[in-house]
């Protein structure tokens, strides 16, 4: 087992062509860094000047990073991290 | 009968055009798309007497909304009231105000309808079968409503605890309503991963660049009944942000293709309530983004998402504009629906209550003063979130159906007798 991240369709191509990507690390921060190891091309896509971009939201299990430890969340194996466009509201 | 001048779908971040199609965000930077227009063309078709001809519909601006012809879905939408509304003006202590009454717009009562009309009739231009929407209520409603009548399958995903008659009132058109645990902002992002994976047109999520232009006809119906002019202050409730930075886009755009001939100067002011005021906190705090509210605690369920999307558009508009953000308690808020109910017979819902007591609190705090023109936004109508007010209002006097009972209840009350 590793940790999953799934990779929302607009980002597939970049991620070759894979919805899911097993990644190792620590924290979201290290899982991120080695899923842009793997596929450099979403490396643009997702950080701006060492930052995640504002319009992309992150979820571990399901709960939004922003009310977590942020890029610090820990994850483990097993552990499911979204990536998610950010949308607005109705 | 308008041509569709829109040439592309522009992203806010970093500018890249898009051709149109049911899509929201940029693949770069997954910055949001905009509708982006060819504005000189726009001017040398439009004119003031050529609006005036059409119908009072939100469709009359249609040079500047991107769906070209008779739009197929909500063709009657919008062309509703502005109203001068001096008693609450008296009320509040100001000289010269305004109510845009969205309360009573067609057909299901609040200002989504026009953002829906062009929503849908978008999605049926790409010939899609399926629709829906992630809701607080009133979107639900008009989604439900119009979609029905354009012949569209309709799932609509809503927080499993909203006020019953927007559950009702959406349920009612045979839409697929789905109640789901969790917050508004829980619900919308699973509408964006069931958008992503089934390509079905999600009205605020790949359709939200059309939909959200139905905002700006707002502004144009404001300007157009001031006598092709802008008001000095917008009042506008916000929930996802975006309306009050559509209404101001729809007034620089009237002076941008020549329907308005005085620059815009107007200060936009949003209203939030205190137990969901991530803008509002923003541009009090002097963020430059908004913190998240995680758990929205207030009456006032249509404004409370707690991640609104435009946020930071919003309070950026505030700031660049000379404008400010306040939010108040439930409590304020049912003072508010009644002082509109009460001063003006326009009974909204409890949006329309946050935004007037916003505007009583910037006049207290002297950020808005009380000689200029200002606009108020009421975006909803009052009879959908009654919940609210049951409490504050009194019950009626039951007695027998004879005068001497009627005449001995109303010793107590005022009435001038109309015979001696
Ligand atoms: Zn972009």
């Amino acid at each position: 087992m590793a940790i999953k991240v799934q990779v929302p369709t607009p980002m597939r191509e970049a991620a070759g062509g894979n919805a899911e990507v097993a990644v190792a690390g620590a924290t979201v921060k290290d899982a991120l860094a080695d899923l842009v190891r793997q596929y450099p091309a979403l490396g643009s896509k997702l950080f701006d000047g060492g930052k995640v971009r504002p319009y992309v939201n992150i979820f571990v299990n399901d709960e939004d990073v922003r009310y977590l430890d942020d890029l610090d969340t820990k994850v483990t194996d097993g552990v499911v991290v979204a990536l998610i466009p950010a949308v607005a509201g109705g | 009968m308008p041509t569709d001048f829109a040439t592309g779908l522009r992203c806010r971040v970093c500018g890249k055009l898009y051709p149109k199609g049911p899509t929201n965000f940029c693949t770069d930077d997954f910055g949001p798309l905009e509708v982006d227009y060819d504005y000189d063309a726009i001017r040398a078709n439009i004119s003031r007497d050529k609006i005036a001809r059409r119908p009072k519909s939100m469709w009359r601006y249609g040079e500047l909304l991107p769906v070209a012809g008779v739009p197929s879905v909500g063709p009657q939408v919008g062309g509703t009231p502005l109203i001068r509304a001096d008693r609450l003006a008296d009320a509040l202590g100001v000289e010269r105000l305004w109510i845009k009454n969205d309360a009573v717009n067609f057909p299901t009562l609040s200002f989504k309808d026009r953002v829906v009309s062009v929503a849908l009739s978008k999605a049926r231009e790409f010939g899609m079968r399926t629709v829906g929407c992630a809701s607080t209520g009133n979107l639900a409603n008009s989604v439900a409503a119009q979609a029905a009548q354009a012949g569209l399958e309709t799932f609509i995903l809503v927080p499993a605890d909203l006020e019953r008659a927007k559950i009702f009132g959406t349920a009612v058109y045979g839409a697929k309503v789905i109640g789901c645990t969790g917050t508004y902002d829980e619900v919308n992002r699973l509408c964006t991963q069931i958008a992503l994976k089934y390509g079905w047109g999600f009205v605020n999520v790949n359709l939200r660049p059309f939909y959200a232009e139905g905002s700006k006809t707002m502004g144009y119906e404001i300007a157009e009944d001031l006598g092709w002019r802008f008001p000095q202050h917008v009042v506008c409730p916000m929930a996802g942000g975006a309306l009050i930075g559509k209404i101001h886009k729809a007034f620089t755009e009237l002076t941008r293709v020549g329907l308005v001939d005085q620059p815009v100067t107007t200060k936009m002011w949003g209203a939030q309530a205190a137990g969901c005021n991530p803008i509002s906190d923003c541009v009090k705090s002097g963020r430059e983004r908004h913190k998240p509210v995680r758990k929205p605690t207030t009456i006032c369920k249509s404004l409370a998402i707690g991640d609104p999307a435009d946020g930071y558009f919003a309070a950026k508009l505030m700031r660049d504009t000379g404008g400010w953000a306040e939010d108040v308690t439930d409590e304020e808020i049912v003072d508010g629906m009644l002082l509109l109910a009460r001063t003006e017979g326009v009974f909204a819902e409890t949006a329309g209550g946050t935004t007037v007591s916003v505007l009583r609190k910037l006049l207290e705090q002297g950020r808005i003063p009380r000689n200029e023109e200002i606009v108020i936004c009421i975006t909803g109508n009052g009879l959908k979130t009654q919940d609210a007010v049951f409490e504050a209002i009194e019950e009626p006097a039951v007695i027998k159906p004879t005068l001497a009972e009627f005449e001995a209840l109303s010793g107590s009350l005022t009435a001038e007798p109309v015979l001696a």
